[in-house]
């Protein structure tokens, strides 16, 4: 029970916070169509890291229940 | 394009019929993770089909898979099929047992001592063998060295600035891609990038051409090997090698002694960089594990829908479903080991590149 809360709210933040990503970046893009590879590149860097600060959160849900 | 979706269909109606058959083996009741865990886990024996699965004339074909043994000093190896034919098998002056994929060292009669949780706490032996996800890995070893060896051998017989043909088609702008667009672009020396090319370029294909063996749904796929955490942390570890012994004086300076900041900050930020050594690689090994494996499940959850309503009215759902998750994880495949490679070039750019 405790675990599939903490999963919910996990991907509450990890939703929000790659939403945000993905919504700067093609705004960004939307600006400047040229440096859209750039973008792109940074883009997955930010996601990826995102991920894995909530994989972690995943694991230690895991862990605690 | 239709040939391709044709077989696309093909390859999932034969893939789901054989789950199918598999799933009823065990009877009644059907319990979904059950099936799931053991489809993504490991095995000793590679199974290919089911014939007439829960009736008597049950007859399922497997490939047996070398068991490889260190036991008391001694080397044993023997086929899989052993345990079928004989359920309990002598290892010098002690016995082993097969229990749910797992060996044991038991006595002469083969009992197994569970503790109050029903784990068996009986000792293993140390286990070698080739089970199906090394098989897969090894399958996947002789595709890349057929693929690479005929675009080498492209390359050594028209000469490395000829127009490309055939394989090479395939090869040249996914090595293009991973040197121009992903080293170059994070190592910014020229030479250093070119260093880590090999590594970089193993790395990408290693976990591509695994990630899409385990998305093939009959034999000879559907194993969960880029999906073990094992797998992943072999990986994640020599990455965290190769970024820590190249990096730079630089890097370990600013890691170590943060210079620039003021100290009762760096009383904070030091113990935060150390840990950032590791979690890291850390990182790396659980996002190719949990995307992979997350794949894998839901995949099976879709087909078991049908044996848990217990009806084929089901199946459209089931179908559909599943075709849209194969195709998501046919880019999650190339994603992932996109984002692997892109992570660890990343950070051995930070750890090698001169300060600015």
């Amino acid at each position: 029970m405790s675990t599939a809360l903490g999963l919910g709210v996990i991907i509450l933040g990890l939703g929000l916070g790659i939403g945000l990503i993905g919504k700067g970046a093609m705004e960004a893009m939307g600006r400047q169509p040229e440096m859209s590879s750039k973008i792109q590149t940074a883009m997955i860097i930010a996601a990826a890291l995102i991920e894995g600060a909530a994989l972690f959160a995943i694991v230690v849900s895991w862990l605690i229940s | 394009m239709r040939l391709f979706i044709c077989l696309f269909v093909l390859f999932f109606a034969v893939g789901g019929r054989a789950v199918a058959e598999e799933l009823t083996e065990h009877g009644e009741e059907f319990n979904a993770t059950e099936m799931i865990m053991h489809h993504i886990g490991d095995s000793h024996e590679w199974h290919i089909i089911s014939f007439n699965a829960g009736a008597e004339n049950e007859f399922s074909v497997t490939m047996p898979l070398p068991v490889i043994l260190w036991h008391n000093n001694g080397l044993h190896v023997f086929m899989s099929s052993k345990f079928h034919n004989e359920k309990i098998i002598a290892l010098g002056d002690d016995y082993a047992v097969l229990e749910h994929g797992h060996i044991y060292i038991t006595d002469a009669s083969g009992t197994l001592v569970h503790d109050e949780n029903g784990a068996v706490t009986n000792a293993s032996p140390l286990d070698f063998s080739i089970t199906r996800n090394v098989a897969s890995m090894l399958l996947g070893f002789a595709i890349l060295l057929l693929l690479f060896g005929t675009a080498a051998n492209g390359y050594a017989k028209r000469g490395g600035l000829s127009v490309p043909k055939g394989i090479q088609l395939l090869v040249e702008p996914a090595v293009l891609f991973i040197r121009d667009d992903i080293v170059r672009e994070q190592i910014h020396s020229k030479r250093k990038a070119d260093f880590f090319m090999p590594y970089l370029l193993t790395l990408f294909f290693f976990i591509l051409i695994n990630n899409l063996i385990g998305l093939v749904p009959f034999f000879p796929g559907a194993s969960n090997l880029s999906g073990n955490i094992s797998f992943t942390l072999t990986l994640a570890v020599i990455s965290f090698l190769t970024i820590n012994i190249f990096a730079s004086k630089n890097y370990w300076k600013h890691t170590f002694l943060a210079p620039g900041i003021p100290l009762p900050i760096k009383i904070f930020i030091v113990p935060v960089e150390i840990i950032g050594l590791f979690t890291k690689p850390f990182a790396l090994m659980l996002r190719l594990f949990a995307n992979i494996t997350a794949g894998h499940i839901i995949i099976l959850s879709l087909t078991s829908i049908v044996f848990v309503l217990g009806t084929v009215a089901a199946s459209p759902l089931t179908i559909i479903l599943s075709l849209m998750m194969y195709c998501l994880e046919f880019l999650v495949a190339f994603l992932q080991a996109y984002i692997f490679t892109l992570l660890t070039t990343l950070f051995i750019g930070i750890a090698v590149n001169d300060a600015h």
